[in-house]
């Protein structure tokens, strides 16, 4: 039989987890159980990956009534064996924190405020721009004469936050306008 | 890396030299001192003293920009001494190749070099070949072109004397790292060298690690368990955005950029597919054709043809030698060239270099998209502490980006493990992914195409894209498909189905992958192995712990590259406790071979270096733009005002920025006397803009600080938790001082040097955490990847009796 390590744990249960102290004379077994049980008790478990450095260290995060209540760290991630970092550790908070972005917002030309918007209005002026900007600065040969089909006046920089998918398909709508100035964190 | 995290625990010295790990890669330090408890000898090399010195063996300080001088030493030591892995250096590198004639090397430079244009001709660093094609070699190593003889010359002048002088290392120092990592240097023996930014960001960062290289060729550490050269990347998924290219120069998979000069989908797979006429070697990149092909049919889907050239035309491309990196981008937008652009999980106006003058480039764009978490200075550049919003023009467009745990994908860490990550939960608010943005923009761009035409439309309509962003059929889509029903030999395989394994990648067009090193990751048979999570272990692959089935690693799931040199010419394994493969009963056992061919001495064998056109692993390097092998160069600004190596005093072939913002100091300038160097921290990522949002996190590590040795405290009168503000020809930062003996003085060429440390995690975003320190640093570039001087440049401090930023 394969057994993980996290596996084994739960195999073993909560009550034997507390032998050390139980030969205090002090049986906290039941008590711990109940308090780690409560917790997360009724969520819902999902494998995720700590988003900071490339130890890539794969993170528990426990979903109960459409919120985040808990995010550690995976025993079974060879790497980690379930450890985090400071930073990883403090992941729930940055995932839950009120100063989250969470709806578009738009800033106009000499305003120091951002004003909401919804998601259709700003696609389509951001699409408006970027068709505008292409069409009128669209290089199809350089001064050799020869053929180049790029577009050198809009940049894309970032992102080593994205996942491979979103890595590829940024990658893709970058080349399919023409852009040439593109670059990321792998040269910071 | 070459090898992979948990491989860290198997080497014998552990190099960590431009790298924090303990303090920046947490978890990897796990296997570190997972090596040290089995007898390793952990070694760090780096300017400060930190948490990783403390759980060394011993650390040893050496000045900002001179790890070319110290690694140089100890190539000379290592050949002098005899003590390199013979066997290994004679059948597995190119040791016994022939430099042709015209190779040279005086006082600094190389030949071929064009003082004009800064830029060498690497036609002069040509290996001798024969009429046939053949690369010339001496076996006896008695030629003196031989290129461990040319190498032996180069570094003759790196002496104990002359390398203390210039790194600040005391003699015993060096010779304590030189003979404990050369110990690694026998068969049964492996090192393994961990880096990080401290490497890659110098005017002379590729080749910092190009001599590493050498070193780890000379001792035979490639291949084997607890060995390789190990890049912790600093970011979650730079491995996997490097791999699908999100940089100017490259295609997925690592193919170049076309150039305009390559006109045809035919020139440009003349001009970058290596041709070697040796048959024992496998030269895999002679695979490229296959690959790009696959690429345009993943793009261009059936409107790619092989009559269109698969559509090659439609592929922007640059002018030859044409730069347009982070450097080159802030210069023009600086320049107002650059008019708009997309921000995706990014903050240039706090971690890009000089960003006084990154800040103000940022002011003259008409529009700007961020994708984006949190704000940060980027996206609030135009509020920043002086500036008036009135006269910033940009409008922004801030869309807010769900967060990993909201989300699906896979990312790629550092040792190249492909790992699925759930979505545990919908977006916060009305936040989407980033995959979801892109098609997003794009399906509208494409309607508008459509509707009114415009600049060749056809670019953006040919591509063949998702409507809906859909993570697991792009998962397939970088594997790849039979685009037809295709015979491989005697299989057959139908059109829609999944490509097994980038061996069977075609020209004809029959095949796609978005990207071929991944291609064999999503198989019919076995599903998305990114996402498998098991943990057996054969009792081989156990002894070095090796995972093979938990995820999937690229390429074909090798878990240690150039594994083919770590058996002999026979098979068996130099190491045989520590085996990453062995030949037994007619085939490999073990990891997945680099290659099935049988061992190099029987009938079939080939070369282990199989990415190296002749086969062979590299002591003499003629790829690079600055040299066949390693120099060494002072910082762009240096307190020296000669280089006691030569009269170059720093990289001829440096990238610079050209605005009147882009100034450097003279060399040994007076005002600006002392080394700084940047790094990041354990509590806050990066430019901080994410971690400082995380209150336990901005508690622990709350403000700007400078670390500086008690030395110089008393030089300036500065006490610990002085205010002072440190000053370089580009700028000024407020900072708490930091007196503290983990930074010692350095005695340089005969005179003291100090050097002072400081994290750029913090921004005016945050309230009395201070600024950018990179308001401070230069806007120079290594010339093989631009990638800018943070670790060296000089600054002066002074203690102020009141601070505005903290």
């Amino acid at each position: 039989m394969s057994v993980s390590r996290r596996g084994f744990i739960k195999l073993l249960g909560a009550g034997t987890a507390c032998l050390g102290l139980s030969k205090l004379g002090i049986d906290l077994g039941p008590a711990q159980a109940y308090a780690a049980g409560l917790k997360i008790e009724g969520s819902k478990e999902s494998i995720s990956i700590c988003p900071f450095c490339s130890c890539g260290c794969n993170t528990l995060v426990h979903v109960k009534d459409g919120k985040i209540i808990n995010i550690e760290g995976d025993p079974d991630y060879p790497i980690s064996a379930g450890g985090l970092c400071a930073k990883g550790a403090a992941l729930r908070s940055l995932h839950v924190s009120p100063n989250r972005i969470t709806k578009p917002k738009y800033r106009a030309p000499g305003s120091a405020k951002w004003v909401e918007k919804d998601w259709d209005w700003m696609l389509d002026k951001i699409a408006r721009k970027v068709k505008d900007q292409r069409d009128k600065d669209f290089v199809l040969k350089n001064e050799a004469g020869l053929e180049v089909n790029r577009l050198e006046s809009v940049f894309s920089l970032g992102s080593s936050q994205m996942s491979n998918e979103e890595c590829s398909v940024a990658h893709q709508s970058l080349r399919s306008l023409g852009i040439v100035h593109m670059d990321h964190q792998a040269r910071v | 890396m070459t090898q992979h995290y948990t491989d860290i625990a198997n080497a014998d010295a552990v190099l960590i030299m431009g790298s924090n790990a303990a303090e920046h890669h947490p978890i990897s330090f796990r296997w570190v001192l997972k090596a040290k408890e089995a007898g390793a000898t952990v070694i760090h090399v780096d300017p400060k003293f930190s948490r990783t010195s403390a759980r060394s063996n011993y650390h040893v300080p050496l000045r900002s920009g001179t790890d070319i001088a110290f690694l140089g030493g100890m190539c000379k030591y290592i050949l002098e001494k005899k003590l390199f892995f013979s066997e290994y250096v004679l059948n597995y590198t190119n040791a016994s190749f022939l430099v042709g004639e015209k190779y040279t090397f005086k006082d600094g430079l190389f030949s071929g070099f064009d003082a004009a244009k800064k830029k060498y001709d690497k036609a002069a660093w040509a290996f001798e070949k024969d009429e046939k094609g053949m690369v010339k070699r001496d076996k006896t190593l008695q030629h003196p072109r031989c290129a461990i003889n040319l190498l032996k010359a180069h570094y003759e002048r790196y002496n104990l004397d002359l390398v203390s002088q210039v790194t600040g290392v005391s003699k015993e120092n060096l010779l304590k790292v030189y003979d404990s990592f050369a110990a690694t240097g026998k068969p049964n023996k492996a090192g393994t060298m961990l880096y990080a930014l401290g490497w890659t960001q110098h005017t002379v960062g590729v080749q910092n690690i190009r001599l590493a290289g050498i070193i780890q060729l000379l001792l035979g550490n490639f291949g084997v368990a607890g060995g390789g050269i190990n890049a912790l990347r600093g970011e979650p998924n730079v491995q996997g955005s490097t791999d699908h290219a999100l940089l100017y120069g490259y295609m997925p998979g690592y193919h170049n950029v076309p150039i305009s000069t390559w006109k045809t989908l035919e020139e440009y797979q003349k001009a970058n597919t290596p041709v070697t006429v040796d048959p024992m070697s496998v030269n895999w990149w002679s695979n490229r054709p296959k690959y790009i092909v696959s690429l345009l049919k993943g793009w261009f889907g059936d409107n790619a043809s092989a009559e269109n050239g698969f559509c090659y035309n439609l592929v922007p491309k640059l002018d030859p030698g044409m730069d347009c990196s982070h450097l080159f981008i802030f210069d023009r937008m600086y320049q107002g060239k650059i008019k708009g652009g997309f921000l995706f999980g990014h903050n240039p106006c706090q971690s890009f270099p000089n960003s006084n003058k990154v800040r103000k480039a940022w002011d003259k764009l008409d529009w700007l998209v961020v994708g984006e978490v949190f704000h940060n200075e980027s996206t609030d550049n135009f509020k920043r502490p002086g500036a008036d919003p009135k006269k910033c023009k940009t409008e922004i467009f801030l869309l807010p980006s769900a967060y990993r745990a909201e989300k699906e994908g896979t990312i790629s860490n550092s040792g190249r493990w492909h790992m699925w990550h759930y979505k545990a939960i919908d977006p916060i608010g009305q936040a989407r992914s980033m995959g979801d943005m892109f098609t997003e923009i794009m399906n509208r761009v494409r309607a508008l195409y459509v509707k009114e035409g415009g600049a060749l439309p056809d670019q953006v309509l040919k591509h063949q894209m998702l409507e809906k962003f859909n993570a697991e059929e792009v998962t397939r889509r970088i594997n790849g498909y039979f685009t037809r029903d295709t015979k491989i030999g005697d299989k057959q395989y139908k059109k829609g189905q999944l490509v097994p394994g980038f061996a069977n990648l075609q020209t004809d067009g029959s095949t796609s992958s978005l990207c071929w090193v991944y291609c064999g990751g999503y198989t019919d048979a076995e599903g998305n192995l990114a996402k498998r999570r098991d943990l057996t272990q054969t009792p081989m692959q156990a002894k070095i712990h090796l995972y093979p089935k938990f995820a999937w690693a690229w390429p074909m799931n090798r878990r240690v590259l150039y594994n083919r040199a770590s058996v002999d010419m026979n098979g068996n394994p130099y190491n045989p406790e520590k085996a990453v493969i062995a030949w037994q009963d007619g085939k490999w056992v073990g990891d997945v071979p680099d290659g099935p061919a049988p061992p190099m001495a029987m009938k079939g064998g080939k070369y282990p270096f199989i990415m190296c056109t002749e086969g062979h692993g590299q002591l003499y390097g003629p790829g690079r733009e600055d040299g066949p092998f390693p120099e060494h160069y002072e910082p762009a600004e240096t307190p020296l005002t000669t280089n006691p190596f030569s009269a170059q005093m720093s990289n001829p072939c440096m990238k610079k920025a050209t605005t009147e913002m882009d100034v450097l100091c003279a060399n040994g300038d007076p005002r600006f006397p002392i080394v700084l160097t940047t790094y990041c921290m354990t509590e806050h990522w990066c430019s901080g803009s994410e971690t400082r949002n995380g209150p336990a996190l901005l508690e622990a590590e709350p403000q700007q600080y400078v670390e500086m040795s008690p030395q110089l405290a008393a030089e300036k009168g500065i006490k610990n938790g002085d205010f002072v503000v440190v000053e370089s020809l580009r700028g000024k930062c407020e900072a708490v001082a930091m007196v503290t003996v983990r930074i010692k003085p350095f005695q340089i060429m005969g005179k003291t040097v100090h050097l002072v440390g400081m994290p750029f995690a913090f921004g005016w975003t945050k309230p009395k955490c201070g600024d950018a320190v990179n308001r401070l640093t230069t806007s120079v570039g290594d010339p093989n990847t631009t990638i800018p001087e943070y670790k060296a440049c000089l600054v002066n401090l002074k203690k102020i009796a009141k601070a505005t930023e903290l």
